[in-house]
C-alpha cells in the first residue's frame, strides 16, 4: 500500500495483491484495508464484490476454470465443465466439498486456437476431452 | 539513450545478429507455450550447447507467429524453415540443420507459400515472431523506437496528428472512430494534465488479437502509446489490462522497466524536454470495463460501472481530466504510420476502412489462430483460403464477429468485403477482430442464448433496461432451446431487443440484442422450429436430449 502513497485510486491493485498474499479476501483484511487507504469499507466491499477475480472465500488445493467462451463453447466446453462439475460435487464458482478442487468458468481465456481450452492450476490444457479431465482429477486424488 | 546512440544500438545489434550462422526462433506466445513450446526451447538451447555451437547459433523466443493449431512453431533464420508439432526429440536434428537432417524434418516443414501465409500483410504484427519480446535490443533492431524518436526531433504535436489524420486509421476497437480526430479532440483541450489510456481489456469471447500483440511485441504499443502523449499534450499513460493475461501482463512490465531505463519512457526522453510515464493498471474479471467510461472508473480503483456520455473522455476522463483512449491494435498501427509515412498505410484497405486488420480465427476451423489481412478482404478469403475452410467436410454455416455485441455473418455474404461499414451494413459490426466459425451442427438459437448470457452476467446493473432486459431476454431463449416457448415470445423477444437497443445506458446494452436480432434476420428458420415444432435443426440443443457441448 506505502508503493501507492495509500491513495484510494489503488484499491483494486491492492486487492490484487492482498489476495495474491493471502488467497482469498476475508472481512478483517478487507476492513483493514478501507482503514488504511481511507475509504469506506462500504465501497471496498462493493469493488471487491463487483470484480469476478476477488474471492471472499477459500479456494481449494487445486483450481481447474473452464473457458466457456465462444469458441471453446462450440468446441464442446459445457461438457467439460459438467463432468468437473459431476466429479467435484460443486457448480461452478464453489470449492468441492473436501476442499481440494475450486470450479470456475471464465469468460474467455483468449486461447481460440486450442479450444476447448481448462486452465488447470495456472497450465493451459489445450483441445481438452472429458476423459483427459478425469484423468487430471484421477491424479490428484478427487474420488 | 540519445537518437545518435539509439541508431548506434540498432546497427551493433543488426551486426551481432548477422555474425551468427542460424537464429532459431521459438513461438512463445500463449498457444505454443500450451503446446509445449517451453520444452522445446529448452531442447533447442540444450542441443546449442550440446554442438558446441554457442556464440553461433542462438535460440531466442518470439511472439505468435500466427498458425496456432500447428503448435509448437520453431522457424530457422539459415534457410527460414518453418516447423509445426515439433517434439523436443525432433530439437537435435533443427539445431544441426544438415541435409540428412532436413529430409527427416520434412513431414513436420510447413510452406510458407501457402495461402495461409501468402494472402496476410502484416503491420501490426510485422514484429510478431520475429523479435523477442523480452529483449529490448532485438526491437530497436527492427527499427523500433525511430518512430518516437523522428515524432520528437522533426515533428511538432500538430504535424503528428496532421499525420495521423491523413492516415485514416480509426480505432480498431470495433466502433471505428477515427484515431486522428480523437487524438486532436484531445490536444485541444486546455485542462492538464491529461492522459493516455491503452484499453486492453479484451473481454470478448473469442478474441485474442490484443494479447497476441502485447505478448508478441510490447514495445510496439508503448512507443505509440508515447507517440500519443506527444501528440497530445500527455505525461502520463495507463495500459488497463484484462487480469487473466498473466503472459502479457509479465512482458509488459518487463518492457517498461526496460524502456525506461533506456530513457524511451519516462523522464526526459531520448534526452529531449518530452515526459511519458507508462503504468499498467490490472483489471478483475469485468467485460463492461472495456467501456471507456467504466474502464475510466476502474482505473480509479472504483466499481467498473459506465456513466451517461457526453462529456467524453477527450474532454472529462480520468479523474475528469482530457483523456485518449485507443485500443492495442491502434495504438500499434502507429509506429508504422509514422515511419512509412501515411500514404503508405493509407494505400492499402478501402476507401473508408485503411490499413489492415488483425483477426482471430477460432471455432469449426482449421487453421485457427492469428491472422492480419488488408480491410476489405472478403470473407471467403478469409474463411477458406487463410483459415483453411471448415474440418470434417462439414457446411460452413456462419460466422460470428464483434463478440457479444456482434452478429452473425451467413454463408450468402460470404464474397463480402470485410470493413467497418458493410459489417454494419449487414447487422454485424468490425468489432476487436474475433471471427468464430460455425458449422451445420451449431445451432443458432443456442448461440444467441450464449451471448445473452454472457450479457446478462457482465451487466453491471447500473441502468434497468440492461440489467433486467438481459435477464428477460435469457429467460425467453431458455424456453426456446428447451422447447418451452410460444409465438407470442417470439413477438416479446424482438420487442425487448428493440428496448435494450435504445434505452440502455452503454454499449454493452445497448449491442447486447445484435447476436439475437442477426441470427433472427438469417435463421429466423432456426428458432420458428425450436417454437413450432420443437425441434433443433441443428441436432444441438437440449431438445434432443443432448445438452450443448455434444458434438
Amino acid at each position: 500500500m506505502s508503493r501507492h502513497q495509500y491513495s484510494g485510486d489503488a484499491l483494486i491493485e491492492v486487492l490484487h495483491t492482498a489476495q495474491e498474499l493471502y488467497g482469498f479476501l476475508t472481512p478483517d483484511l478487507l476492513k483493514t484495508i478501507a482503514r488504511k487507504l481511507r475509504l469506506p469499507p462500504s465501497r471496498v466491499l462493493g469493488v471487491t464484490t463487483f470484480y469476478h477475480f476477488f474471492s471472499l472465500a477459500p479456494k481449494g488445493e487445486h483450481s481447474i476454470t473452464v473457458c466457456t467462451g465462444t469458441a471453446c463453447y462450440v468446441a464442446g466446453a459445457l461438457g467439460l465443465l459438467q463432468t468437473v462439475e459431476k466429479r467435484c460435487h460443486c457448480k461452478s464458482g464453489a470449492t468441492s466439498p473436501d476442499g481440494k478442487v475450486s470450479v470456475s468458468a471464465a469468460r474467455c481465456i483468449g486461447s481460440c486456437g486450442l479450444a476447448p481450452a481448462v486452465i488447470f492450476d495456472g497450465n493451459i490444457m489445450a483441445r481438452v476431452k472429458p476423459e483427459d479431465l478425469s484423468a487430471e482429477l484421477d491424479r490428484i486424488g478427487v474420488q | 539513450m540519445t537518437v545518435e546512440e539509439l541508431e548506434q544500438r540498432q546497427t551493433d545489434e543488426l551486426d551481432r545478429q548477422r555474425g551468427l550462422e542460424n537464429r532459431i526462433y521459438c513461438c512463445t506466445a500463449a498457444g505454443c507455450i500450451s503446446s509445449g513450446a517451453d520444452r522445446i526451447r529448452q531442447a533447442l538451447t540444450d542441443e546449442v550447447k550440446a554442438q558446441g555451437l554457442e556464440g553461433k547459433v542462438e535460440v531466442c523466443g518470439t511472439g505468435c507467429m500466427g498458425l496456432c493449431s500447428r503448435g509448437p512453431l520453431v522457424r530457422t533464420s539459415k534457410d527460414n524453415a518453418l516447423y509445426g508439432n515439433l517434439e523436443p526429440s525432433q530439437a537435435a536434428a533443427v539445431v544441426r540443420g544438415a541435409a540428412e537432417d532436413k529430409e527427416k524434418l520434412a513431414p513436420s516443414r510447413l510452406d510458407t507459400s501457402a495461402p495461409f501465409f501468402s494472402k496476410q500483410k502484416k503491420v501490426v504484427l510485422a514484429n510478431s515472431g520475429v523479435v523477442d519480446p523480452e529483449k529490448l535490443a532485438d526491437y530497436i533492431a527492427a527499427g523500433g523506437y525511430q518512430a518516437l524518436a523522428k515524432v520528437i526531433t522533426e515533428m511538432s504535436s500538430q504535424e503528428v496528428i496532421e499525420e495521423v489524420k491523413a492516415s485514416g486509421l480509426r480505432g480498431r476497437g470495433g466502433a471505428g472512430y477515427p484515431t486522428g480526430l480523437k487524438w486532436e479532440l484531445v490536444a485541444r483541450q486546455p485542462a492538464t494534465p491529461k492522459y493516455v489510456v491503452c484499453n486492453a481489456d479484451e473481454g470478448d469471447p473469442g478474441a485474442f488479437m490484443d494479447r497476441s500483440v502485447l505478448e508478441g511485441d510490447p514495445h510496439r504499443v508503448l512507443e505509440g502509446m508515447a507517440i500519443a502523449g506527444y501528440a497530445v499534450g500527455a505525461q502520463q499513460g495507463y495500459i488497463y489490462v484484462r487480469g487473466e493475461y498473466g503472459l502479457a501482463i509479465q512482458r509488459l512490465q518487463t518492457a517498461i522497466k526496460q524502456a525506461e531505463r533506456d530513457k524511451l519512457l519516462g523522464n526526459r526522453v531520448l534526452e529531449s524536454g518530452f515526459h511519458f510515464r507508462v503504468d499498467l493498471r490490472i483489471g478483475a474479471g469485468a467485460f463492461v470495463c472495456g467501456e471507456e467510461t467504466a474502464l475510466i472508473a476502474s482505473i480509479e480503483g472504483r466499481r467498473g460501472q459506465p456513466r451517461q456520455r457526453p462529456p467524453y473522455p477527450p474532454e472529462a476522463g480520468l479523474w475528469d481530466k482530457p483523456t485518449l483512449i485507443n485500443n492495442v491494435e491502434t495504438y500499434a498501427n502507429i509506429p508504422a504510420i509514422l515511419n512509412n509515412g501515411s500514404e503508405s498505410f493509407s494505400s492499402v484497405g478501402t476507401a473508408t476502412s485503411k490499413g489492415t486488420k488483425v483477426f482471430a480465427l477460432a471455432g469449426k476451423i482449421n487453421n485457427t489462430g492469428l491472422i492480419e489481412v488488408p480491410m476489405g478482404t472478403t470473407l471467403r478469403t478469409i474463411l477458406f483460403d487463410i483459415g483453411g475452410g471448415v474440418p470434417g467436410g462439414k457446411e460452413f454455416k456462419a460466422a460470428q464477429t464483434g463478440g457479444p455485441s456482434g452478429g452473425c455473418i451467413p454463408a450468402e455474404f460470404l464474397d463480402l468485403p470485410v470493413d467497418y461499414e458493410s459489417l454494419s451494413k449487414i447487422g454485424s459490426i468490425m468489432g476487436s477482430g474475433g471471427l468464430i466459425v460455425m458449422d451445420n451442427t451449431s445451432c443458432m438459437v443456442d448461440v444467441a442464448r450464449f451471448f445473452m448470457e454472457f450479457c446478462m452476467d457482465e451487466s453491471c446493473g447500473k441502468c434497468i433496461p440492461c440489467r433486467a432486459g438481459t435477464v428477460q431476454m435469457h429467460d425467453i431463449l431458455n424456453r426456446i432451446t428447451s422447447g418451452d416457448a410460444t409465438e407470442h415470445d417470439m413477438k416479446l423477444l424482438e420487442e425487448l431487443a428493440k428496448l435494450l437497443r435504445e434505452a440502455s445506458l452503454c454499449g454493452l446494452g445497448q449491442t447486447a440484442p445484435n447476436p439475437v436480432m442477426s441470427t433472427l434476420r438469417y435463421f429466423r428458420e432456426e428458432y420458428e422450429a425450436h417454437v413450432r415444432d420443437h425441434k433443433c435443426p441443428a441436432g444441438h440443443c437440449s431438445l434432443n436430449g443432448k445438452q450443448g457441448g455434444a458434438k
